[in-house]
């Protein structure tokens, strides 16, 4: 019986999990306290990002968390909209984006929750050139994407290489590998800061509230032996 | 009237006593309830389960003011409330995870009842109880689920109201009636709202309250399972192995909370989504009707029974079987305590025989609910070669033998539980 069991609990836990057909995902540079990459994330993002996707449950004064004063938003960033108090909205109608590209640009608030870091890291990436399709692009992590490359200019013109499975660079961009790398990096730690706000704030505060928890357990488990000292 | 004479206190509280009673309430259920004095690690999860059931409902109150029960704005009122109410995302996360760990608490504080026989004589109306308080915080838990109006919360909901349309000849008309229109919409987030915020909380809390008084009408069982008011003080009539709830298991219980906070607290700072398992990723993409997600697989807590329910064949094209059995391993838990025949309660006096059962029921447990969060295809198939199962998902054919293992925990309860060679239980309890 016994033997059974741990039978059945090795097969569960280190059971082969499935093949599936979904590509190694790319492991994105993401590192919150990095604050001139959130900038300069923030900078790409609302320059390449927000003009077709809204990121709308975000407000321009929430980049403040990322170091950025209330002049330079207004001066260099709120393009847009009127108020630092506004959200990340867009002027596309979703009616007008759906005759236009297929498929209305989904907003991007919390893109890096639901599909991950690596997945937008990746996507950026795995842009190809692919006269089938009508923007003339595809894309390796998400076939058939509605989206055209729109960072085509600084990645320069990848080729889809069927016998080795990768992409080639054939057209130069007017940034090296290295550089736009760091250009999509960027962006999708900017997009992991965007679909929460608040997490970096909510780890500090994590912190104390543990060590003041440990404290309290040493109190308490005292406590409860000064009181049952006596029960046997 | 012999109550107001031997009521001593002066002043206010006097003033109180006269025209309430409070402070025979006090001593009725805190200083002066009796309770077993070796309560172990077992016994903390019924008080951290009121715990958390407070919580929910303040933290609940909370959300009330800023969500918006709309199709419309769901899912927006929700990272508003993430991201522009101060300390909101505190707020939500508690709620959040609460609800997963209200789970971890209520799976634990049954685990305890079938382990120690708490559900037998005199015990089986607070069973009864606790069971009914299980069944409604499935339906409070899923309720509240699809208020995030985000993909699963979405097609969990259309996933489990089309569960009530596989009923024979009502099924379809009572499937809209429950969803209020030809499928999951506004109307039906307005009405699971209801249901959420007021309708199951007062039940939930009017049940919890008949689940204490019933517990302190009989008083509470022990990991001994000895009955300890048969050993009672002569002069007193307190039984020997008691000690007054309070202090001594208000102050004992400040560490099992201490300890649950630590926890508790350590997910919401550090990682509020617990790897997609208390909040799914899915469920940051707002529904939408028209995109149905590749799997869906409901929250952590429902998965065993959902296994269940995937388990069992459909039978003529009807896949009420599948629902009925999924019923049916819930509300079997009902019988429980006439199911076992056992003369003594604890699991330290009975046999090899229950232990054995116990274990195998909770392996079973545990990997239904393991295998209702992956897709069926999880562990490959078997190869076509073979007779019969060949070719089929090896997952389903788990789910189904673990599924069986499962109802015969209970079904054969009456023969093991007879057959079964206990030992002597003592009459006074051990201490841990």
């Amino acid at each position: 019986m016994k033997n059974l069991i741990l039978i059945i609990i090795c097969v569960c836990f280190f059971a082969p999990t499935y093949a599936t057909d979904q590509i190694k995902l790319l492991s994105a540079p993401v590192d919150l306290d990095d604050k001139s990459s959130l900038q300069r994330g923030a900078r790409n993002f609302i320059n390449y990002c927000l003009n077709c996707h809204s990121a709308s449950y975000m407000r321009y004064n929430q980049l403040k968390l990322i170091g950025l004063s209330e002049e330079t938003i207004k001066k260099d960033l709120l393009f847009t909209a009127d108020k630092i108090g506004d959200p990340m909205d867009i002027s596309m109608q979703n009616e007008n984006a759906k005759v236009w590209f297929g498929a209305a640009p989904p907003n991007l608030s919390v893109t890096a929750r639901s599909r991950g870091a690596d997945w937008i890291y990746s996507y950026l990436r795995g842009f190809y050139r692919d006269s089938s399709r009508e923007m003339g692009w595809n894309n390796t992590v998400y076939q058939n994407s509605a989206m055209p490359h729109i960072l085509w200019e600084l990645q320069g013109e990848q080729f889809y290489d069927k016998t080795s499975n990768s992409l080639i660079l054939q057209k130069k961009g007017l940034l090296n590998p290295e550089e736009y790398d760091q250009f999509i990096g960027d962006i999708t730690n900017f997009m992991v800061f965007v679909s929460e706000p608040n997490q970096q704030k909510r780890k500090q505060i994590g912190y104390y509230v543990l060590a003041f928890l440990l404290l309290l357990l040493v109190l308490v488990i005292n406590l409860k032996k000064e009181y049952w000292k006596n029960i046997k | 009237m012999a109550k107001i004479e031997n009521n001593k206190s002066g002043g206010l509280l006097g003033w109180v006593d006269e025209r309430f009673p409070l402070s025979s309430f006090i001593k009725n259920h805190l200083t002066e309830y009796y309770a077993p004095k070796n309560f172990n690690f077992w016994y903390f999860f019924g008080a951290l389960a009121l715990f958390v059931f407070v919580m929910q409902i303040l933290t609940g109150i909370f959300l009330t003011m800023h969500y918006k029960p709309d199709a419309e704005e769901a899912f927006a009122s929700v990272e508003y409330i993430m991201r522009d109410v101060s300390f909101g995302w505190l707020i939500r996360y508690m709620h959040s995870t609460g609800s997963s760990l209200f789970f971890v608490v209520i799976y634990l504080h049954m685990f305890r009842s079938l382990m120690y026989g708490s559900y037998k004589k005199p015990r089986e109306l607070l069973w009864l109880f606790g069971v009914l308080i299980f069944l409604l915080l499935m339906a409070e838990a899923f309720f509240g689920y699809l208020l995030p109006w985000g993909q699963m919360s979405y097609w969990g909901a259309q996933v489990i109201v089309n569960l009530f349309a596989t009923i024979p000849f009502i099924g379809p008309d009572l499937a809209e009636w429950v969803r209020g229109d030809y499928l999951v919409s506004d109307a039906t987030l307005n009405r699971f709202f209801a249901f959420h915020v007021i309708a199951l909380p007062l039940a939930l809390a009017g049940l919890i309250f008949g689940h204490l008084i019933a517990l302190h009408e009989v008083g509470s069982n022990n990991p001994d399972g000895v009955d300890i008011k048969q050993v009672k003080d002569k002069k007193t009539g307190i039984p020997l192995d008691a000690i007054p709830f309070h202090p001594y298991y208000t102050v004992k219980d400040l560490i099992g909370l201490t300890v649950f906070l630590i926890v508790f607290t350590s997910i919401i700072f550090f990682a509020p989504e617990m790897g997609g398992y208390f909040l799914e990723h899915n469920n940051f993409v707002p529904a939408n009707p028209l995109v149905t997600p590749d799997h869906i697989a409901p929250v952590w807590y429902f998965t065993p029974f959902y296994s269940i329910l995937r388990a069992v064949p459909p039978i003529m094209g009807s896949q009420f079987p599948g629902v009925a059995a999924m019923g049916l391993s819930v509300m079997i838990l009902f019988l429980v305590p006439w199911l076992d025949k056992s003369p003594v309660r604890s699991i330290r006096y009975k046999g090899k025989l229950f232990k054995k059962w116990l274990t195998a029921f909770v392996v079973s447990f545990l990997v239904l609910g393991y295998l209702g969060t992956e897709p069926s295809y999880v562990w490959g198939q078997f190869s076509s070669a073979l007779p019969i199962i060949g070719g089929g998902d090896i997952a389903t054919f788990a789910a189904r033998i673990f599924t069986i293992i499962y109802f015969l925990f209970f079904i054969l309860m009456p023969i093991y539980s007879k057959k079964d060679v206990t030992k002597k239980v003592p009459n006074r309890v051990t201490m841990p």
